[in-house]
């Protein structure tokens, strides 16, 4: 009998009490979240969010699985990354083009979160808004939720055929010719682009699609590798293993936080005969030189690496 | 030489009756009954037909059987061949015979008896699911199907056949359909899988699909007959959508699987006869294996009549029915 009545005391002291107090408490962190999200986000995100959700229901869906409400989902992470985290400089942006194009840019950071930035520049700094395809390795379409999550964000395997038929609908086509090689470059190699594939050149010559060369400074530093194990990459399955000791510490897992810096350049048009390859060879050069030429200026500018 | 020996002239007046093999499945019936008001149609299968149509002549007959070369002997003009045989339980060798020698006969009637049409039910599973296939396949890739999943093997050498016959014989109207999965009350993989009470999906895969309706499949091969059509044609449905999104709009209860365990899963289950999926299946919910229909589209005048929705439902059709 006491028992119950201590109980039932209990139970109204929680309700009576302590309820409103955890709603106050409750409130104040929904408040404080609400005004992160909307500086994060920014306050025009649902107008930009509406103009691509608008233009692929025009398009009557994305036949590569893009999905805005996706969008919508990894925003706010995104976003973190992308204004507080890299505190991304982005200049010129308002160069690309409407309409198709294709971005070369260079490639660092072991993990591809400079694809991810430049994404965030298109979408948060861009006007109008644009989705960035990039594409992928089609080593990333074997692993589980990997391959939906980019699906999903609108990235696309590494084709051809893909990239022609995203040309063909207007998209802005996102390639990194130095590939894997680029990516996983040791820290001593740092800025010092790799040699570029050709083949964004022949689509480029096939489907007269202006191409922007973008430089990205503050990735090749965020993770600091010190070289490549071919035989855990070969153990593992993996197609590249890099030796990178902060992860083994704690935090270090996370990339260093290092500020990004975007530039993009002009527009650069080129007409030619695409199954040529010294006359490929010879524009691929161009536009390593335009990409090199932007790290330069950006490298020299730039007073630290942190701020 | 004897007389006998030369091949009879076609009759090119009216339109000769169209041979259709496979006839008993549900496609073959709903093309019989699609066709019998318009030409006479002859049907080949080991089943019998019980509710036929009238005016539609049936022969309980093996392909291989050499009668079948009498059904040909009068005044046939076409052939299309639903006649596959798929069962992931029957002797595969058995199979792979019945199936290539099969198609082998027939197309050597075709050629004697000079039919001008020949329309071949093949699949868009012969370009097989992976994780490197373009989002859409043309009818130019390579048929990489049988690869991981041997039991393919059979659809990719009667397309093969039917192929180099294509190229052969050029004054022979020769038309390879590769539909998308097709959905309906067929009892094939797809519709069985969507028919399931709980569907298993991979966990973190999430591939688009093209569905195609069985009724369209039927309009598809009703083009394909038309006197001028010739060529290999992609046939897809309505536009592709991810697995979750199909499931949803079905309202089907599903459980996520890693797909490791799932490989394991099947493979046993299978040997155990519980389930009828072989596992090389998994990859069908696992990798792309999307087409491009854009030359039926403009060379046959191919058009999808059904949406999403009713293409998907079209699966429980016969449950609700009893």
């Amino acid at each position: 009998m006491a028992q119950k009545t201590a109980l039932a005391r209990l139970t109204e002291v929680a309700t009576g009490r302590g309820l409103p107090l955890l709603r106050r408490a409750f409130d104040g962190v929904q408040r404080v979240a609400g005004e992160v999200t909307e500086r994060l986000l920014g306050s025009d995100f649902e107008d930009r969010f509406r103009v691509l959700a608008d233009r692929y229901e025009q398009l009557g869906g994305d036949p590569f699985g893009f999905d805005p409400e996706a969008v919508r989902t990894a925003a706010l992470a995104s976003a973190f990354f992308h204004r507080a985290y890299f505190r991304t400089d982005v200049y010129d942006v308002d160069r690309v083009p409407a309409g198709r194009v294709i971005l070369v840019a260079n490639h660092s950071g072991q993990i591809p979160i400079d694809a991810a930035i430049i994404g965030c520049a298109l979408f948060f700094d861009a006007n109008p808004p644009r989705i960035t395809r990039a594409m992928v390795d089609k080593w990333a379409a074997t692993l589980p939720f990997v391959s939906t999550f980019f699906s999903r964000m609108g990235q696309v395997v590494g084709l051809p055929e893909n990239a022609r038929r995203l040309l063909n609908m207007g998209e802005l086509l996102l390639v990194f010719p130095e590939g894997m090689r680029g990516v996983s470059k040791p820290f001593s190699e740092r800025y010092q682009l790799k040699d570029f594939g050709r083949g964004f050149m022949r689509l480029a010559l096939e489907t007269k699609t202006p191409i922007v060369p973008v430089g990205v400074i503050g990735a090749e530093e965020q993770y600091l590798s010190f070289g490549r194990a071919s035989w855990a990459a070969r153990a593992f399955g993996l197609p590249v293993f890099p030796l990178i000791p902060q992860m083994l510490l704690p935090g270090g897992q996370l990339p260093l936080p290092t500020k990004y810096r975007l530039f993009f350049g002009e527009p650069l048009y080129f007409e030619g005969n695409p199954d040529d390859p010294q006359f490929v060879a010879d524009k691929v050069y161009l536009v390593r030189e335009a990409v090199a030429h932007i790290l330069r200026r950006g490298l020299a500018q730039r007073r630290s690496i942190f701020l | 030489m004897s007389m006998s020996l030369a091949p009879p002239t076609p009759i090119a007046a009216e339109p000769g009756a169209v041979v259709i093999t496979g006839i008993c499945g549900r496609l073959g019936r709903r093309l019989a009954r699609k066709l019998h008001r318009q030409r006479r149609v002859i049907g080949i299968d080991r089943r019998s037909f019980p509710d036929r149509p009238a005016d539609v002549e049936h022969h309980e007959l093996d392909l291989r059987s050499p009668r079948v070369r009498e059904v040909f002997s009068a005044g046939v003009s076409a052939l299309v061949h639903l006649g596959v045989v798929h069962d992931p339980r029957g002797d595969t060798a058995e199979h792979h015979a019945s199936n290539v020698t099969g198609l082998q006969k027939l197309l050597e009637y075709v050629e004697y008896f000079g039919l001008q049409k020949v329309v071949l039910l093949s699949s868009a599973n012969v370009y097989g699911p992976r994780p490197d296939n373009p989002q859409f396949l043309s009818e130019e890739a390579p048929l990489l199907g049988a690869g991981p999943f041997s039991r393919i093997r059979d659809l990719v050498e009667l397309d093969m056949c039917a192929q180099s016959f294509f190229w052969r014989l050029q004054e022979v109207k020769t038309v390879i359909l590769r539909p998308a999965h097709i959905l309906g009350t067929v009892r094939n993989a797809p519709s069985n899988y969507l028919r399931l009470s709980v569907v298993p999906t991979l966990l973190g895969f999430d591939p688009m699909l093209q569905a195609v309706h069985q009724d369209d499949v039927v309009r598809a091969i009703l083009l394909a007959l038309a006197p001028s059509a010739r060529g290999i044609y992609n046939i897809a449905g309505p536009p592709a959508v991810p697995l979750s999104r199909v499931l949803e709009l079905l309202e089907r209860p599903t459980v996520a699987v890693p797909h490791t365990v799932a490989r394991l899963g099947v493979e046993r289950l299978f040997r155990w006869r519980v389930t009828s999926f072989p596992a090389p299946e998994l990859d069908f919910i696992r990798y792309v294996c999307m087409i491009d229909d854009a030359r039926a589209r403009q060379e046959l005048g191919y058009a999808p009549a059904h949406g999403l929705v009713s293409t998907l439902c079209a699966v429980d059709e016969e449950r609700w029915l009893g």
